[in-house]
């Protein structure tokens, strides 16, 4: 069994391309057979928000489905899905006070709260940890 | 001997950062160090063939191995034929590769 990586992100969701290297990154690091931590600190804990909506784009002309517009949550529960349909383990951390501050409590399933003490943890279990600050 | 991957996102047309990040690149190479620079997002801009890439001539004169995300070139319309010298396109698994192989990886 391949050993598990850690990630730390920060950026909100809808902001930055960082967002999408981290994403792919995951897929790359599930994909090659490793278990995947995941430690979302500050803004990157909007990632998971469970009530993050599509929208239609008036000025395009485009209604909600033809405007197909990429939400981050999706991205993680297909994430979270891919693992367990595959056997590895993807264990996605909000940090709690950034949580409490941003009010978004309410996570999509397979996310849990938790706090910098478990990016440590993560960190020491894992081979390797990647810190994708924001910018 | 140390290994170090940094992963640059930004390019040195609008962020001065760039050319500090080579610099620290470089710094590395000459303490020993074995470096690899990976250009993501708007990083590999610079290594268009024909572009004023001097912050990348000058981490390739230094030894650094160069590399650039092929999607990220997909991206932008870059193709591997356009690719400056010296530099070459290569799938983000070689960051998960690396991780896994203990190298020192930075996302700068």
């Amino acid at each position: 069994m391949m050993s598990a990586l850690t990630f730390a992100i920060m950026d909100a969701p809808f902001e930055n391309a960082r967002t999408v290297t981290a994403f792919r990154l995951m897929q790359a690091a599930l994909q090659a057979g490793h278990d995947v931590n995941v430690f979302a600190y500050e803004g990157a804990v909007g990632l998971a928000f469970a009530r993050q909506a599509a929208h239609p784009n008036a000025v395009h002309g485009r209604d909600v489905v033809a405007e197909n517009h990429p939400l981050p949550r999706v991205w993680i529960a297909e994430l979270l899905q891919w693992a367990k349909k595959n056997g590895r383990k993807l264990d996605w951390v909000n940090c709690g006070l950034c949580v409490d501050e941003r009010g978004m409590g309410e996570a999509i399933e397979g996310v849990r709260r938790g706090s910098p003490a478990d990016f440590w943890k993560m960190s020491v279990e894992s081979a390797n940890t990647l810190v994708i600050p924001t910018r | 001997m140390s290994k170090y991957l940094l992963i640059e996102a930004s390019d040195p047309f609008t962020s001065t950062a760039v050319l500090r990040h080579v610099d620290l690149a470089v710094a590395l190479r000459r303490s020993g160090s074995d470096v690899s620079l990976y250009l993501v997002q708007d990083g590999v801009l610079p290594c268009r063939s024909g572009a004023d890439g001097e912050a990348l001539h000058e981490a390739l004169a230094a030894g650094i191995e160069v590399l650039a995300d092929d999607f990220s070139l997909r991206e932008r319309g870059i193709a591997a034929t356009d690719v400056a010298r010296g530099v070459r396109p290569a799938a983000i698994d070689l960051v998960i590769k690396r991780l896994a192989d203990s190298w020192k990886v930075m996302f700068l």
